[in-house]
């Protein structure tokens, strides 16, 4: 596998840190957590990762600012108040 | 960045705005035929260059957009025009916006290069020149005209804005305090946080992660002097290191901008003062 860019390298650790933060909700709703940021069946494009796969790897404003998003939405949904998504 | 302001947005809050009483329509248009007959024969267009970017499609990339307006039919502030845009021109326009009086600090933006109120902004009557308007420069861009200040309030709240005592005031009612005291809050409780001063510094934007702003130390020396406050020790020992209030390289942007005509310079000068003390 080619070597990684820095940017694509934080969007990796932003998508683990997403599944790490998956296992600490409640057991039943896990998989819908999961749905949520990545889909069972990958043909599916409602999944946050998946909705941005066409954007070009070098728009860097246009990535860094998905990587701003996905990192406040993670902060919201990681909180222990929130047990279930849809 | 912040240039002079002209003398027309210094007197622009304090006049008051005489408009006919008509309950039709909404207070950014005016009926022109009440303000000048010959108004509606003869309208003074005027451009705006509007900053637009739409997060939905993040791909693109952001743009300038034009939109006409006789000012004429348009109320005198830069807000009264871009409600104007909004509703009758382009809906999808995005901008913070509440009291259209300079109290809320909701509309606070980059108008014709300064960091101002939308709503104490006079609309430049020179027709020829056209207005460009851009979000709080450095702040990141949620759309169009609106700022993320999550990292703004994430500060303000660092400072502990609220008073902070231990010891039971003597009759068990309010914390009483001297008209002296009492002066010294004056320039400093009227500050509302519109972000128009922190975004104007050049040391915060370089230091944003580290270096508290101007708007935010003037609210923590706001709570320095404040009489009735008993952790002022503690206070200054949260500011005492080299970046919170010392990035400060006094370059008076954030007075030169303010729209409340406050001194946030002043106010971390002081807090220096104290420091070394």
């Amino acid at each position: 596998m080619a070597r990684l860019s820095g940017l694509q390298r934080e969007v990796l650790s932003l998508y683990r840190q997403c599944l790490r933060e998956v296992r600490k909700k409640p057991l039943e709703s896990q998989s819908n957590f999961k749905n949520y940021a990545r889909p069972a069946d990958p043909s599916r494009r409602s999944a946050e990762f998946q909705k941005h796969r066409s954007v070009n790897k070098k728009d860097f404003s246009a990535v860094e600012y998905l990587l701003r998003k996905g990192h406040r939405q993670l902060e919201m949904y990681a909180s222990p108040g929130i047990r279930n998504i849809r | 960045m912040a240039s002079l302001r002209t003398t027309s947005r210094l007197f622009a809050a304090s006049r008051p705005l005489f408009r006919p009483a008509s309950f039709a329509r909404s207070y950014a248009t005016v009926e022109a035929k009440s303000i000048d007959p010959a108004a509606s024969e003869n309208p003074s267009m005027k451009t705006f260059k509007v900053y637009r970017w739409n997060p939905d499609t993040p791909s693109e990339k952001p743009t300038m957009q034009s939109y006409q307006l006789d000012l004429n039919k348009t109320g005198p502030m830069m807000l009264d025009a871009l409600i104007r845009i909004k509703n009758e021109i382009d809906p999808t326009l995005t901008f913070r916006r509440s009291c259209r009086e300079g109290i809320c600090g909701s509309c606070a933006m980059n108008i014709d290069g300064v960091n101002t109120l939308a709503c104490l902004c006079r609309i430049p009557t020179d027709t020829a020149q056209e207005s460009r308007i851009y979000p709080l420069p450095h702040t990141y861009v949620v759309k169009d005209l609106i700022p993320d200040l999550t990292l703004f309030y994430k500060q303000y709240k660092s400072i502990k804005p609220y008073l902070q005592r231990d010891t039971p005031t003597a009759d068990g009612l309010e914390n009483r305090q001297s008209p002296e005291d009492r002066k010294k809050l004056d320039g400093l409780y009227e500050c509302i946080l519109c972000a128009c001063c922190s975004t104007s510094c050049p040391s915060y934007w370089w230091n944003s992660e580290e270096y508290l702003g101007p708007a935010i130390l003037l609210q923590s020396y706001r709570w320095l002097v404040d009489s009735r406050d008993e952790k002022t020790a503690e206070r200054k020992a949260a500011l005492d290191n080299s970046m919170s209030v010392y990035r400060c390289h006094t370059i008076l942007n954030c007075t030169r901008t303010c729209p409340k005509g406050l001194n946030p310079g002043r106010a971390i000068a002081e807090t220096k003062k104290m420091l070394a003390a």
